[in-house]
């Protein structure tokens, strides 16, 4: 039973791709519900398939579809892992999928190729699932490969417009550099100790020492893998370029799902990066620098889509904080959490943009917060979220992240940088909510597009799983997934001492609102200061000097060397010699019968003279 | 019979078929030289036949006069249309073929 439950969870969504495309030749409005409709039963079977371990999340089965390939003594069965934390996880795609396709309905409502979208949408939840169910990195690399693909087609959805085109290029690139780390720790571990599958890799973990280089060496490109999906330093910059895609896919490919991928995948091999506390200790500061990093980029960016996608960047910093402190349950919650309000604020975003008819500039806002009230008061409520404000989701997701931080101890006396942290989120978010629902409206706002019923439906229900979900999760979530992963428990006298973490910001947002209008009344000093963070750091820049050009110039000496030197040359002799030879043998065929008899003649005459020799 | 004698006749006969063949430009002519030298060697097969005491070349000579009779007969039509087509028989012209 539950392995049809489980196989008609995967595949459904890939039918609802296949029948959207189809159905959807013939009618494009039809394209849309049949997808929402098939991530919504995906959702069910989910929750059909996952009522065991609801009841009882010490459940942990292995399916095994089929045997899929064997070579030398690797068996590579095509397996599916189903515990607490694949049902986590499943439920947060599926879920948090089916708001985004039902809202998809409205935002694309007025586009032609509508089935196109909703196919690579539906595709793009059947290999997340792929990824997240994998019993093995073989079939998990399946689904990574597949989320990488569907991210590129999803950026690039309007492939007319030349710079959108380029942008999915980008991320497409950045991601194979992360999928070349991830090949790198499979063949390690396959060369290494022979097995693929997460549970016989921990056992062999404990079995011998003398399998450590390989573990050390899969750790290390799983972790570049990471850092490539889910956007850290150094590979971050293709996030917030992705935003060139539609907003529902920058909601649920690079907020809410596909970039938490690394999350799910670090704690799901948690055992392998406990083995090595040094690397440990690196992506703990790679994350730190990447969180305040893009923190402080979002504060000086003016493109709504573009705060909120650094925003995204510096959220996956700080879950990656937890993750490298150890507490992998305190990161998946804190992905749930950021998965509702972070689609909330994209949707939310998606409705003011569609109001603004593609405007995206929050300087040329303002005053809105009348005329979307229910985008007004979702956004608010996310933002009030992600600024970690009792008695939000985000309030409680963020203070455990730091609580679990401060007592992993890495900062040791720096833990003010977490304060800091803390208080970038509140800046950015209050900067980009003033100036889109409070400040002086700068354009005509008469001719607004007002969303449809189908558009604000999801995101108010996002708005109310952010309301409700830190409620019950915090307690339940940790010793719910605790078979899967490693629980972390905070000392009770810590709690204490990290008090300071959860009332500084609420103090801060108070602050903040009575700075954000003098900050914008002087933009002129605000301009000098933040002239690094409004050009991103020159990050794009710096790449552009030392990988793009560098290899350009290669390249250019390359085509002088090979193609002109060598290739042009060798294949203009070749033809050269053909023509000349040819010309001069033309010469004997010239229609004069006397001459080729004379010629057989001598022919004849020379073989008799030579047999005759012989 | 002195066998050298005949092996030279033949030989002359041969050669001036072959000399008549790469010089003259007509075709009749061309035709009559390739006649020529086909009873050349006509000529020395017989004449070694009655040298060896042997029936097999006079036989041969048998076989070599029908092919030529069938060569006349395939060439004159030949040269016939050539003509109808060309309104000459002059070799030198007829050079569609020259590469």
């Amino acid at each position: 039973m539950l392995s049809i439950y489980l196989t008609s969870l995967i595949l459904i969504p890939l039918l609802g791709s296949f029948l959207a495309y189809t159905v959807g030749q013939k009618c494009p409005s039809a394209s849309g519900p049949v997808a929402t409709l098939a991530c919504a039963l995906s959702f069910v079977a989910t929750l059909l398939a996952g009522q065991s371990i609801l009841a009882n999340s010490n459940v942990s089965e292995t399916i095994s579809l089929f045997s899929w390939f064997s070579f030398n003594e690797l068996d590579v069965n095509f397996s599916l892992l189903w515990d607490s934390l694949s049902l986590f996880m499943c439920l947060i795609i599926t879920g948090v999928g089916s708001l985004i396709h039902l809202y998809s309905i409205g935002y694309m409502s007025e586009d032609d190729s509508r089935p196109r979208f909703f196919a690579y949408l539906n595709l793009f939840i059947f290999f997340m699932l792929l990824l997240v169910l994998g019993n093995n990195l073989l079939v998990l690399f399946i689904g990574w490969e597949g989320v990488g693909l569907c991210s590129y087609l999803l950026i690039s959805f309007w492939y007319k417009n030349i710079e959108y085109a380029a942008a999915g290029k980008k991320a497409f690139i950045y991601n194979r550099i992360g999928d070349a780390g991830l090949l790198l720790a499979i063949f390690s571990l396959i060369f290494g100790i022979g097995e693929v599958e997460f549970l016989r890799i921990e056992q062999s973990l404990l079995l011998d020492s003398a399998f450590q280089p390989y573990l050390y060496l899969a750790a290390v490109g799983l972790f570049i893998a990471v850092t490539g999906k889910s956007a850290q330093i150094p590979l971050y910059v293709w996030l917030p370029d992705a935003m060139a895609g539609p907003t529902p896919v920058s909601a649920l490919i690079h907020a809410a799902t596909m970039v938490t991928a690394g999350v799910y995948l670090m704690s799901r091999m948690s055992y392998l990066f406990e083995a090595f506390p040094m690397l440990q200790q690196l992506i703990f500061v790679i994350a730190t620098v990447t969180c305040i990093m893009a923190g402080v980029i979002a504060i000086a960016q003016n493109d709504l889509k573009k705060i909120l996608a650094y925003s995204t960047v510096s959220q996956l910093g700080l879950m990656f904080m937890a993750v490298a402190s150890g507490a992998y349950g305190i990161a998946l919650f804190h992905v749930a959490t950021h998965a509702f309000f972070k689609a909330g604020l994209f949707l939310s975003a998606g409705n003011i943009i569609h109001a603004m008819h593609g405007e995206q500039s929050i300087h040329k806002m303002g005053g809105l917060w009348n005329k979307l009230p229910v985008t007004f008061t979702v956004y608010l409520i996310c933002t009030l979220a992600i600024s970690a404000i009792y008695p939000l989701a985000g309030y409680f997701s963020k203070h455990e992240i730091l609580l679990a931080v401060d007592e992993a101890g890495y900062l040791g006396n720096f833990s003010w940088i977490l304060t800091f942290i803390s208080l970038l989120t509140v800046v950015y978010m209050t900067r980009s909510f003033y100036l889109v629902f409070l400040a002086k409206p700068k354009s005509d706002l008469e001719h607004l597009h007002s969303p449809s019923f189908l558009m604000n439906l999801p995101i108010a229900i996002l708005a109310l799983l952010t309301i409700v979900s830190g409620f019950f999760l915090p307690e339940t979530l940790g010793q719910f997934l605790s078979p899967a992963i490693k629980e972390f428990t905070i000392k009770p006298e810590a709690i204490g001492s990290a008090l300071v973490h959860s009332i500084l910001p609420t103090l801060v947002l108070i602050l903040t609102i009575i700075l954000t209008p003098l900050l914008i009344a002087y933009q002129n000093l605000a301009k000098v200061v933040f002239f690094f963070p409004r050009n991103k750091f020159f990050v794009d820049e710096i790449y552009n000097l030392l990988v793009t050009v560098p290899l350009k110039r290669i390249a250019g000496i390359l085509e002088g060397l090979i193609e002109t030197a060598t290739l042009k040359m060798t294949i203009e002799s070749l033809s050269a010699t053909a023509l000349v030879s040819s010309k001069s043998l033309s010469m004997i065929q010239n229609g004069q019968l006397r001459f080729y008899f004379a010629l057989s003649l001598i022919a004849i005459l020379a073989l008799m003279f030579f047999t005759v020799l012989i | 019979m002195n066998l050298n004698l005949l092996i030279l006749v033949s030989t002359t006969i041969f050669s001036l078929g072959a000399i008549g063949l790469v010089l003259r430009r007509n075709l009749i002519v061309s035709l009559m030289c390739i006649e020529l030298m086909l009873n050349a060697i006509n000529l020395l097969l017989v004449s070694f036949s009655h040298y060896n005491n042997n029936l097999d070349g006079q036989i041969l000579v048998i076989f070599v006069m029908v092919l030529a009779a069938c060569e006349v007969a395939v060439g004159l039509a030949l040269i016939i249309s050539i003509f109808k087509h060309f309104k000459s028989l002059d070799t030198k012209e007829i050079n569609n073929l020259r590469g």
